[in-house]
């Protein structure tokens, strides 16, 4: 029997090293395998031409109904800006208690911010923002222990000054969720 | 967070609902929704929220028109209005109908939670006012508990042991003997004590402002009910309730009363919710609750109900070794207030105030001693600046026999006649007295 695993899904492109970091760090945060897989989607079909951005609420639902097929969590990763009806942008989005999420880098860009790029600052950020999302599909709601990774952040100075780990209340939760306590063991 | 906010979210497009529902939830908040006006007003009216972010512009009835309906409901309700198409008009008018903010759609992620972080930070503020706010009356009140004598000292220590109970209390006393602060000192001393303490005076109602004031009403249960009211009850939630002059409700109030302390459900006048809430009762009266049971003018089941616990406050009469320290007392809280430099009471004027009989008891004595502090020199309180009239020997009487004579009658009269009461006062037997009586030609007047 296959050990349930996330999955980690690109729609668009990012460089294999760096997917594998996220794909490490994601691991070793939920105990848990993670596999990167490949994706295709037409992204126009979700592109608003007024906000001249992109619908997460229908890439959420897609990659929800087409990509989450036989693994426990799924996450997409996009590198496109995200935003939904009501809000101007979104970091990303999940189903609380669901199996499935989605997380953008564009925002994560230090040039967006007028300042100097920095490869290390985005990869951290984005880590953050996977392990933030993945944690709502585990059920857990934000938090408000400073430097815990579901801290609700809508700024990414608010991503920099938080941790990327769950604290230990939040760790404690998530080891009572049933779908990790219901897991085959190796 | 000390308790989970609840927020009610009220839009026509269910993305939208959708969205915020999510956003919110994650948020750690209980959220529920609701597509127009109408829904929102009946949801209000099976429970209320601590905020509700609603749309301006709803087919039907629109967010303006709904912001007026929810306020006139409760006038207290955060209430965010969000719109589409902002202009200033709309902006102005939903403010000046009460409205906490106003929001722009599509918002900022960040203004979203500023807003919402303000709109709870307020709404714990307020409570926390309310909290402290009865918190501090209650112990300045417990302050004017004085007394030294034994039987004042029994009366505290009866506070003491009941404030730990949650029992039914009856306080009686002479008007004037500080039933009320009584009532407070049980209450700051219990572990209701940072809830409210809510008080009523039974006897200066008609029957039904006592009905709307104990259970509150609905709006427009009768003439003049422009908004809901929350009754006393329902205010004194987690508290007490202190009913004084509990002996003059009338026997309709009576049977209510009865109800509500048995099941503590009661109906809003008008209403037709069932309302729960937690609280102590703590009565008061000057009359004899019990001889009114045996003349059948008060339920005996009611007086079982309340007379768990009877606390009686002594006469100031009856603790004449009290009246130094109240006059002590009295002066300095009236210097205070006034801003005047404290002072004090000559000799002859405390013997004076220790032997007056006081029939309005500690109440006449504040009256007597503010009243000298506002007439008076300055410098000490003297006996020409108490109001003591007819009650006290007149100075142009020179001879013992009759001085004895004003005395002994100034006591019968005031007992009554009895003569058992009159000499007890007197601390002479009956014998003694009844001579007395003859030897002076005394006789009951009128």
């Amino acid at each position: 029997m296959n050990q349930p695993s996330i999955i980690l899904i690109p729609f668009g492109y990012f460089e294999n090293d760096f997917l594998k970091k996220i794909a490490d760090d994601v691991g070793r945060e939920y105990l848990l395998p993670v596999r990167i897989r490949d994706g295709h989607l037409d992204l126009s079909e979700f592109h608003d031409p007024v906000r001249r951005q992109y619908n997460g609420n229908a890439l959420l639902k897609v990659v929800d109904s087409q990509f989450s097929a036989g693994s426990l969590k799924t996450l997409g990763l996009f590198s496109v800006d995200i935003s939904i009806p009501i809000l101007t942008y979104i970091f990303g989005q999940a189903y609380l208690n669901g199996r499935t999420g989605i997380a953008s880098l564009y925002r994560f860009n230090n040039e967006r911010y007028g300042m100097k790029k920095d490869e290390q600052l985005l990869l951290d950020r984005f880590r953050k923002e996977v392990i933030h999302e993945l944690g709502h599909t585990f059920g857990l709601i934000h938090c408000h222990v400073p430097d815990c990774v579901m801290r609700s952040s809508t700024y990414v100075e608010d991503i920099d000054q938080k941790s990327a780990h769950l604290c230990f209340r939040c760790r404690e939760t998530l080891g009572s969720s049933t779908e990790l306590t219901n897991m085959p063991s190796n | 967070m000390s308790r989970q906010i609840s927020l009610l979210i009220v839009d026509d497009e269910e993305s939208v609902r959708d969205s915020l529902s999510n956003w919110f939830i994650e948020d750690g908040y209980r959220v529920e929704c609701a597509e127009n006006a109408k829904k929102t007003l009946s949801m209000l009216d099976s429970g209320d929220f601590d905020i509700i972010l609603a749309d301006i512009k709803m087919p039907g009835m629109d967010g303006l028109e709904m912001l007026r309906r929810i306020k006139s409901l409760n006038k207290d309700a955060v209430v965010i209005m969000m719109t589409a198409f902002a202009t200033v008009d709309t902006a102005v008018q939903a403010l000046k109908d009460g409205a906490f903010d106003y929001i722009t759609k599509p918002f900022d992620p960040d203004d979203l939670s500023h807003l919402i972080r303000n709109a709870t930070k307020q709404i714990f503020l307020a409570e926390e006012n309310d909290v402290l706010r009865n918190k501090v009356i209650a112990l300045e009140n417990v302050e004017d508990l004085i007394g030294k004598s034994k039987p004042m000292m029994k009366v505290l220590k009866q506070v003491e042991h009941v404030a730990q109970s949650d029992s039914s209390v009856i306080i009686t006393g002479e008007s004037g003997t500080g039933k009320e602060l009584i009532a407070k000192a049980i209450h700051s001393n219990s572990q209701r004590k940072f809830f409210p303490l809510v008080s009523v005076h039974c006897g200066a109602l008609t029957e039904s402002l006592l009905e709307s004031e104990l259970f509150g009403h609905e709006k427009g249960a009768f003439t003049g009910a422009m908004y809901n009211r929350k009754g006393r009850f329902e205010m004194a939630d987690g508290g007490t309730i202190f009913l004084d002059e509990i002996a003059t409700i009338s026997s309709k109030m009576q049977v209510e009363l009865l109800r509500v302390l048995e099941s503590k459900n009661f109906i809003r006048v008008g209403g037709n919710k069932e309302i729960r809430s937690d609280f102590r009762v703590i009565c008061a009266t000057n009359r004899d609750l019990k001889s009114m049971v045996e003349k059948g003018t008060f339920r005996e089941d009611l007086y079982y109900r309340l007379n768990v616990v009877n606390i009686h406050i002594p006469p100031l009469r009856e603790r004449i070794e009290d009246i130094p320290l109240l006059v002590d007392y009295f002066i300095k809280k009236y210097c205070t207030t006034m801003n005047r430099p404290q002072i004090t009471i000559d000799t002859a004027a405390l013997k004076r105030l220790e032997e007056f009989d006081f029939p309005g008891n500690v109440r006449e004595l504040e009256n007597m001693i503010e009243r000298a502090i506002v007439i008076g020199n300055g410098k000490e309180v003297r006996l020409k600046d108490l109001p003591l009239g007819k009650d006290l020997i007149d100075s142009t009487v020179e001879s013992l026999d009759d001085h004895e004579k004003i005395h002994v009658n100034q006591i019968l009269n005031k007992y009554r006649w009895n003569i058992s009461r009159s000499a007890k006062a007197l601390q002479v037997d009956r014998v003694t007295l009844y001579k007395k009586i003859k030897k002076y030609g005394l006789k009951p007047s009128g």
